[in-house]
């Protein structure tokens, strides 16, 4: 004879679990993390003397301690920044004073003209965070229209769009993200 | 005989909550898996800046922190721009310590991909900031990310 066993009562279980919940809701953050990625260079080696660049291979991005801008030789503009830097890196028409470039065969792409351009951001200790912020962002942004562009030429998708790996190193290697931190002085004074 | 008995009384049939812990749990487990631990309480203001190139950092197991801002408590700490590492300030002078730290509690294979994710509020001036990054070349981590807001791009309109 089987003993009926009394079934157990199910009616605080929800409270148990809403106690669960607001637990949880409670300790733990939903923020995803993102961001601008940089690669730092290694310390400068000072038994080294750096290569010679030549002055139409730089483009001069300075950023002073009331955050204004000064680019390549001119006063500059946040706005036009984008621009100006597209325009550095690609030389569309080919002129004597943007940066030269360099006839390469890469993978996947063909023969292709690498711009020598690098691009030089110095700044003030006194310049502000976000100012230095929307500098990175417009130049990170020149590089990745250039490569957008590209890659709909030949692939016939944006980058960030681009799921084989090899045609991304190909864009990759075609347009370097060349963007180098002059080393840090104190400009503007304190 | 009518063969469907209506039912005269008029009152509304009591709602089954027998379902409410299945629903409570779904929610549960919602949030156990789109959210993350909060590992260290944060002392510092930050309101980061916004930024439209972003990239989601990835695996969030081989990322350190480095907070830079004004501390909350301005009336104890001052107003002056503080590095939080873990949970307490910090000079800039301690940075090195800390990277090799975090690099002891990863494993062997991991130790080239970790990422040092600055979080910095954008008041603070670069000056910190760069000292910081010389910090950090020095002991070769390399590899940076400035934590920014994804939002409307203010420079371009």
């Amino acid at each position: 004879m089987a003993r009926k066993v009394p079934e157990i009562n199910a009616g605080s279980m929800a409270d148990i679990a809403f106690l669960l919940l607001i637990f949880f809701l409670v300790t733990t953050t939903m923020d995803t993390d993102s961001g601008i990625v940089r690669r730092l260079p290694p310390p400068p080696d000072l038994t080294v003397i750096p290569p010679p660049i030549k002055e139409r291979n730089v483009f001069n991005v300075l950023i002073n301690r009331s955050d204004r801008l000064f680019v390549d030789g001119r006063i500059g503009d946040i706005k036009t920044l984008r621009a100006d830097t597209k325009e550095f890196l690609s030389n569309p028409n080919n002129l004597d004073e943007l940066p030269e470039k360099r006839l390469e065969t890469i993978k996947n792409l063909g023969p292709y003209n690498i711009s020598k351009g690098i691009i030089s951001l110095k700044n003030d200790r006194g310049t502000s965070y976000d100012m230095y912020i929307q500098v990175q962002n417009e130049l990170t942004a020149a590089v990745n229209e250039l490569r957008d562009e590209l890659s709909k030429q030949k692939f016939g998708v944006k980058f960030s769009e681009l799921t084989n790996e090899d045609y991304v190193q190909a864009i990759q290697k075609a347009i370097p993200m060349s963007i180098s931190e002059a080393e840090p002085e104190n400009i503007g004074g304190k | 005989m009518p063969r469907f008995k209506k039912d005269k009384s008029g009152e509304l049939p009591a709602i089954s909550t027998s379902s409410m812990p299945d629903i409570i749990f779904m929610l549960l487990f919602f949030f156990m898996v789109t959210t993350t631990m909060r590992e260290v309480t944060i002392k510092v203001r930050i309101k980061a800046p916004e930024a439209t190139e972003v990239q989601k950092l990835e695996k969030k197991s081989l990322v350190s922190f480095i907070y830079i801002g004004p501390p909350m408590q301005s009336k104890l700490y001052g107003t002056e721009s503080r590095i939080q590492l873990n949970d307490s300030f910090r000079a800039v002078a301690d940075i090195p310590e800390f990277i090799f730290k975090e690099r002891e509690d990863r494993n062997e294979a991991d130790r080239p991909l970790l990422t040092t994710s600055l979080k910095v509020d954008k008041e603070v001036r670069m000056g910190v900031v760069t000292d910081v990054k010389q910090e950090l070349r020095k002991v070769g981590a390399f590899k940076i990310n400035y934590s920014t807001r994804k939002g409307a791009n203010k420079t371009n309109d």
